[in-house]
């Protein structure tokens, strides 16, 4: 069956810049770049510690950076990447809106996210980053009444240092990887999140990201802990200008859940995928794990994957507690010249730990998608349960799908089920839709819709929504 | 320099004592492959897991490399005797049979070579008497560029059996490749099997890797299988040594137009099996069925790579490994199938199962997808877990005691790959090794 040749690609839609003074710290990294970046965040003593650890530490990875995933890139040079960059504010760190520079809220206002009072989403709690620093968080104070902590990372550790030292790296030390390393080094914002024990977050709890200025890198890190009985659903939203030159994004996010805690957290990852013929982009190279440290506890992760020239990310959840639940939930696109290596990873510690894994990578243009997964079972996992499935659809013959699970099992009651299949849209199906009058775009689009759907469930409604349109625009000119 | 690759480099006497002591080192073109694969091997030296090493990530061959393993010496008699080779394999009225020992060729445990539009006979003559044909052939499918293994089997190829089958020729009765390992602690041996099937020809070739007595062995076996359209070739290797064997075997299978191949590879014996099999789908309509079955127990290591090329448009490929992993043993399984640019309509099925009996076993598996046209249908499927315990008490309420009931879904689940072996003698041989095998389960 042939598909229509009509559909012009259509353009990167949030490519635009704003035009706002920003305060940048020279390109290049050193002991120096650190010390300066601390220092502009007024960070107590442990935190510079830390950071030079990592550094320290970095240093001697001597550029390994990892080469197992199935990703081609040309050389990274770190000393060629802006390591801090933000607006500049006429106080230290934005105390309320009408301090933010108008330019800024209007580029929020045009991304969709309005943070003005009135015209903000009712629901969502928004922490808005600008390039390296967080320049608002709505609904701070709705939230505080409820004892609810959610504020940008550089303020969490003025206010609370104590959570920060107990919790930061404790999911991801700063030894985990070359990029978790560089980004410990020199990470300058991001959100935190403390839901305390037994409170169900009223609210969505969102931090949209936007990278701006040009050369930069944005090494955020995210922290959200849930205490014991709470609940908390996270959303993660992002976006960047069309640029020529790759922009490298090495995001760390950790997750604690305690007993009976349950997070879930879902990204919408829209970041510049680079022009039709693959020049440009971001590369996502981002560290996220979740820690089911408590008993009964949850993280549940859902990412729908449209954007970044180069996708390398693998959420997972360490099932510590007993009972603990991880979840991963995905849908990758890749078109024009995108590369994803996705996936996940459910290390399965306590006893009758369960995970469930659905991921569906979609393959357009010349994209190569890899699902590349790891389910562990320890020998004291007595009674584990995991389900993984993992399709791929290929619109067209110059793509790629590739599928490579790792199961490594280590205890006789445990059950491990994995299942995959890779396939192109259905004739059939295609044939059936057409003949009922809706055209073959629509076809297509339905068709590949419904293969997500299992996603765009887990997705709370107005994600749902966007993530099903973002899925069509990047689309556009592949089903073609 | 690693330790391991210095272990590498000490082969070098060892290859100089064995080429000197080859009648044919006239053919000069062996001789030349034998010293690009030494020279090979020393560069490659045994592999190890260490980073970014993905096909040993799970096998440690360590063992191996410190055994200092030895060919057996030149010109011993061989002490087996035909009931031991009908007892260790399968075997048939009409076979015929081709015996090595420690690696040698044993004439007088072997039927007499056949030339009658079907050539089976000692490698080492036919590379020689066939020369044209086995220099065309021999190492064109199991280079030794990258695999360690394989270069050092080639570095001491001497014996081993050659089946060339001319056009449309059929071989009714299988034939029967047993190789014997009797050597003292420490030996080595290198066979190496061609396989040459001209068009539309068809043949039954099962390989047996047996052991007589319990000392601590080196088998390292290469395979290679030319198809050419339209033939069909049934391959069974069953691999079934003393629990002191270290065995690495490598298949590769090249298949043309509308060529078929059947393989089922059944292990149960040595202290670490490692089996690479390898089947590059090359013209359009090659299909291949891959079947694998192994049982492990106490501080057994089995590891099964299977890796299918989609070249060709056309093509089908299926594949089923099962395991059942008892005591303190390990079974890895790693099946890549990849479909190329332009492999349209591939059709690929892989599936791993895996019973886990107990506590300390461990089982790996890693089935991998790599599509590269979007016009196919490919799946996988993998699991590991225990027996269903509804079953077991279903059995139980019928009056099986818990044992019993156990043992019948153990041999349910192997059954399932036992059945689809098509040749009788080892169908039934196979069904009895592992009713013996698993009655301790």
């Amino acid at each position: 069956m042939t598909t229509p040749q009509s559909l012009i690609q259509s353009e990167y839609k949030y490519g635009f810049t704003t035009d706002v003074e920003q305060e940048v710290v020279p390109k290049g990294l050193n002991e120096e770049t650190i010390r300066l970046i601390s220092r502009k965040k007024n960070e107590p003593e442990f935190m510079l510690d830390w950071r030079l650890k990592a550094y320290r530490h970095w240093l001697k990875l001597e550029r390994q950076e990892p080469t197992w995933a199935n990703v081609h890139y040309p050389t990274i040079d770190f000393q060629d990447i802006i390591y801090y960059a933000a607006p500049v504010s006429p106080s230290e760190g934005p105390q309320s809106l009408d301090e933010v520079d108008p330019e800024i809220l209007r580029a929020f206002d045009k991304l969709g996210i309005p943070l003005e009072e009135q015209s903000r989403l009712a629901g969502v709690a928004i922490d808005a980053v600008f390039d390296s620093v967080s320049v608002a968080t709505t609904y701070k104070e709705t939230l505080e009444k409820q004892g609810i902590i959610f504020c940008s990372f550089s303020e969490a550790v003025q206010k609370h240092p104590e959570l920060i030292r107990k919790y930061l790296g404790s999911v991801v030390p700063y030894t985990d990887n070359f990029y978790a390393t560089l980004n410990s080094a020199v990470f300058s914002d991001g959100s935190f999140a403390y839901i305390p024990p037994g409170v169900r977050c009223p609210m969505e709890l969102m931090t949209y990201f936007r990278i701006n200025q040009a050369d930069t890198g944005q090494f955020e890190r995210t922290l959200i802990i849930a205490d014991k009985g709470s609940y908390v659903s996270y959303l993660e939203g992002c976006t960047a200008p069309s640029r020529k030159k790759n922009q490298l994004h090495a995001a760390v996010v950790e997750l604690i859940a305690l007993d009976d805690a349950e997070i879930k957290y879902s990204t919408l990852q829209n970041w510049f995928p680079g022009d039709a013929d693959g020049v440009g982009g971001v590369f996502n190279f981002v560290t996220k794990r979740g820690k089911a440290l408590g008993r009964r506890s949850k993280i549940s992760w859902t990412q729908v994957e449209t954007g970044s020239a180069i996708t390398w990310k693998y959420p997972s959840v360490i099932l510590q507690g007993d009972d603990s639940v991880g979840e991963f939930y995905s849908v990758a696109l890749v078109n024009n010249y995108q590369q994803a290596d996705t996936g996940t990873k459910m290390l399965h510690i306590g006893k009758n730990t369960k995970s469930t894994i659905v991921s569906k990578g979609i393959s357009a243009g010349r994209g190569n998608n890899t699902y590349r997964g790891l389910v562990k079972i320890l020998p004291g996992a007595a009674g584990a349960q995991n389900y993984t499935q993992c399709d791929s659809l290929l619109i067209g013959d110059q793509c790629g799908a590739h599928t490579v699970p790792y199961i490594e099992v280590r205890n006789p009651t445990a059950r491990v089920e994995h299942e995959a299949s890779t396939s192109k849209v259905s004739d059939d199906q295609l044939f059936y839709c057409m003949q009922r009058g809706i055209s073959a775009e629509d076809a297509h689009f339905m068709i590949i819709n419904g293969f997500c759907k299992e996603i765009f469930n887990e997705l709370p409604w107005e994600f749902a929504v966007e993530a099903s349109q973002l899925l069509k625009v990047s689309l556009e000119g592949a089903v073609g | 320099m690693s330790p391991t690759a210095t272990r590498a480099s000490d082969y070098q006497a060892q290859f100089e004592a064995f080429e000197s002591g080859l009648s044919l080192n006239g053919s000069g073109w062996l001789h030349q492959h034998r010293k690009a694969a030494l020279a090979r091997f020393q560069e490659l030296g045994f592999p190890t897991a260490r980073r970014g090493n993905e096909a040993w990530k799970y096998t440690n061959v360590a063992p191996i490399a410190r055994g200092a393993f030895t060919s057996a010496a030149n010109g011993q008699e061989p002490s087996v005797t035909p009931a031991d080779v009908r007892r260790l394999a399968p075997d048939a009225r009409g076979w015929t049979r081709l015996v090595f020992v420690d690696g040698r060729f044993a004439g007088s445990l072997s039927s007499p070579p056949r030339n009658d539009g079907v050539r089976v006979a000692n490698l080492a003559e036919a590379a020689a008497t066939d020369r044209d044909l086995v220099e065309r052939h021999l190492t064109r499918y199991a280079g030794y560029d990258d695999e360690a293994f394989t270069a050092l089997n080639t570095a001491f190829l001497r014996d081993g059996a050659f089946i060339g089958l001319e056009r449309g020729q059929t071989i009714d009765d299988a034939v029967h490749l047993v190789f014997v390992a009797t050597g003292r602690e420490a030996t080595a041996a290198n066979p190496r099997v061609l396989i040459v099937a001209r068009e539309e020809s068809r043949a039954t070739i099962v390989e047996s890797y047996v052991s007589l007595g319990d000392a601590a062995r080196f088998t390292n076996a290469v395979t290679e299988i030319a198809l050419e359209p339209g033939a069909t070739v049934d391959h069974y290797r069953l691999a079934l040594e003393s629990p002191a064997t270290y065995h690495v075997g490598l298949t590769r299978a090249s298949l043309g137009r509308d060529a078929t191949l059947t393989s089922a590879s059944i292990t149960l014996g040595a202290a670490l099996v490692r089996h690479d099999l390898g089947v590059s789908l090359d013209g359009p309509g090659a299909s291949c069925r891959l079947n694998g079955l192994y049982a492990t127990r106490d501080r057994q290591h089995v590891d099964n790579h299977t890796f299918i090329d989609h070249a060709s448009p056309h093509t089908t490929s299926r594949q089923y490994y099962k395991g059942v992993v008892d005591g303190e043993s390990r079974a890895v399984f790693s099946g890549r199938v990849l479909v190329r640019p332009g492999a349209q309509h591939a059709d690929a099925q892989q599936a791993n199962r895996n019973l886990v009996l107990s506590q300390g076993a461990e089982v790996d598996t890693k089935p991998s997808l790599e599509i590269f046209a979007d016009d196919v249908r490919c799946s996988h499927g993998a699991t590991a877990g225990h027996l269903d315990e509804d079953a077991v008490f279903y059995l139980r309420s019928r009056g099986l005691d818990e044992d019993m009931a156990r043992g019948v879904l153990v041999r349910g689940f192997v059954q399932e790959i036992i059945d689809t072996i098509g040749l009788n003698a080892v169908r039934a041989f196979t069904t009895r090794l592992f009713a013996a095998s698993l009655a301790g389960a």
